[in-house]
């Protein structure tokens, strides 16, 4: 039975006992992954949680406010290159972290202006030829990019009785749930409601007031913040930085990951992070197949599941709702 | 002092001239019928008047402010609130929350709030649509998504988003149109009750004769973008251009 009682209880983040129940396993379950299970493992879930930011950012533009972009690369880069450069003057981690995050958001406002005359595919290729652009001015800029041998990074120093991996693995984690919370916060909002609005009938929005000028930059560079604050913790947890990691393919990845997660819908970024991590993973003796596997997922997804992997757990949710089916 | 007053409003689309010289006038709190053959401008003089179309040349004034060259958005905060003809809802979302959007203007926006969770806006404004709610019946709609809903439903929801933004010039594109018999009397006697509890003015196309001069306190009949004939219902619907463009020469 559930019974709401004030508009406030309907407004929380976790409303039924069973969801806290649940919720709260999970976390405590990833919170102690280090304990048992291998470095090699810790590894991958770091990089889980470092592409769930991006990817949220990703969602909220494309499944929220129903902008296609396809110049993540280019606010990937410049997040990383911004906090490359920053670390190498010797600005602490975390304030360098905010700056690539703010730098990419500059950029992303920039960029959201051409979605103001530009719909649908032809917003498309607009930020495609960004990211484009991006990655051969890195590629060009030896003073931008450090050249030949790229940029080399302080990386994290082992932290209290946690060894290396551990130690990004956690903080990782916090930054991944920060950013979590936040895109749930914004999505439930007047913000949200604005950006859903704008995807669902852009004229209809504009007529109830909704300012169409200022929510498509809003959502432009909220996303490229989450997209410039990933590209930061990449660059720290790689410890260097070349521009070849920023090319037309790692665009794609976050397309894939937005889809197959599930498009407008949060958990569907943390499941289509882990999708894009886990699946090159597994495949590591066949690289040539990773490319076949998302255009054959997409297409399945598109087909079967269009909300994704978070769709195909909401179904199961509903379906467990009335267990034991008596 | 009128409302809203449109003089000489021109509009037109390369060719075709939609609106040619349109003079209007709507009082507060009356109830205006505009009607007209298809095609004739209607909903060309709505996207005008909200700013989704920019006239050619004219003016229209609203409270002595004029809405030329605004945005929609503007337009909305000025205090105009319209419907759509073929409805535009936000299929993805629950009545309560395409409601909850018709408040956006009324919103203090405060980015922190939302990125830190505080809802104390959120829960004042729920309050307003609660009642809104309650007034137009769809409590058991509220927490359903739009698109799942009846197009009774869906129509009522539309006006309901439109009254959430507590206009001052309502403009309801024809609101009974493809409703059953029994639904066109409850969303005209709707329309009544928006007037006596609301008090906006309110601006109605309508194609049911009958209903759209029952409600009106002053009609207006348009044809190929000119006013033809203004003044009571009774007087409008026997003027012999009117006769002339619904029912042609004898």
């Amino acid at each position: 039975m559930d019974l709401i009682q004030s508009y406030s209880e309907e407004l929380k983040l976790i409303r039924k006992p069973w969801t806290k129940v649940w919720v709260w396993g999970l976390v405590l379950a990833v919170f102690l992954l280090p304990t048992y299970t291998t470095d090699a493992v810790v590894y991958i879930a770091t990089m889980v949680f470092m592409l769930t930011v991006g990817v949220l950012g990703q969602n909220l533009l494309i499944g929220f406010t129903g902008q296609i972009s396809f110049g993540q690369a280019g606010f990937l880069a410049i997040g990383a290159f911004t906090f490359g450069h920053l670390s190498m003057l010797g600005v602490p981690w975390a304030l360098a972290l905010v700056a690539a995050g703010v730098m990419a958001g500059i950029f992303g406002f920039l960029v959201g202006f051409p979605s103001l005359r530009l719909k649908g595919p032809y917003l498309a290729i607009a930020t495609l030829g960004f990211g484009v652009a991006v990655y051969q001015i890195f590629a060009n800029s030896p003073v931008l990019s450090g050249g030949r041998m790229g940029l080399t990074i302080q990386k994290l120093e082992e932290f209290w009785f946690l060894n290396m991996e551990q130690t990004y693995f956690y903080l990782y984690f916090i930054i991944a749930g920060l950013f979590v919370l936040l895109t749930y916060n914004i999505v439930s909002s007047y913000m949200g409601r604005a950006f859903i609005a704008i995807r669902d009938n852009d004229i209809a929005a504009e007529v109830l007031g909704v300012s169409l000028t200022r929510y498509k930059l809003l959502s432009f560079a909220i996303s490229s913040f989450y997209v410039g604050v990933q590209g930061g913790m990449l660059a720290l947890l790689l410890g260097y930085l070349e521009p070849n990691m920023f090319t037309f393919l790692t665009t794609i990845d976050f397309l894939v990951a937005v889809i197959v997660g599930g498009l407008a819908l949060v958990e569907g970024s943390i499941l289509g992070a882990a999708f894009v991590v886990i699946i090159p993973q597994l495949l590591s003796e066949y690289k040539e197949a990773v490319p076949f596997i998302y255009g054959v997922a997409i297409i399945l997804v598109l087909i079967f599941q269009p909300l994704g992997l978070a769709g195909m757990w909401l179904k199961m949710r509903l379906y467990f709702r009335h267990w034991p089916f008596r | 002092m009128a409302l809203l007053e449109i003089n000489d409003l021109n509009i037109s689309f390369g060719g075709i001239q939609a609106l040619a010289g349109v003079d209007l006038e709507v009082e507060p709190e009356e109830i205006l019928t505009v009607i007209g053959p298809n095609g004739s401008g209607k909903t060309t003089l709505f996207n005008c008047i909200s700013g989704v179309y920019k006239p050619t040349s004219g003016a229209i004034t609203f409270e002595g402010e004029s809405l030329l060259g605004l945005s929609p958005d503007h337009v909305a905060q000025r205090g105009v609130a319209r419907t759509f003809q073929n409805l535009r809802l936000f299929m993805h979302m629950t009545v309560l929350d395409n409601l909850m959007l018709g408040r956006h203007v009324m919103f203090k926006k405060n980015p922190a709030a939302a990125f830190l969770r505080l809802r104390k806006e959120e829960l004042k404004h729920r309050e307003v649509v609660e009642e809104l709610i309650d007034f137009l019946e769809l409590q058991a709609y509220r927490s359903a998504r739009i698109s799942d809903c009846p197009y009774g439903i869906q129509k009522r929801a539309e006006v309901g988003r439109a009254l959430a933004l507590e206009p001052r010039l309502l403009m309801l594109d024809e609101p009974i149109s493809g409703l059953t018999a029994e639904e066109k009397q409850e969303t005209a006697y709707l329309i009544t009750e928006i007037k006596g509890r609301f008090k906006p003015a309110i601006l109605l196309v309508e194609h049911d004769l009958r209903i759209g001069s029952a409600l009106a306190d002053r009609m207006v009949a348009i044809d190929n973008g000119v006013k033809i004939a203004q003044g009571s219902p009774e007087e409008v619907q026997r003027h012999p251009e009117v006769i002339r463009a619904y029912v042609g020469d004898e």
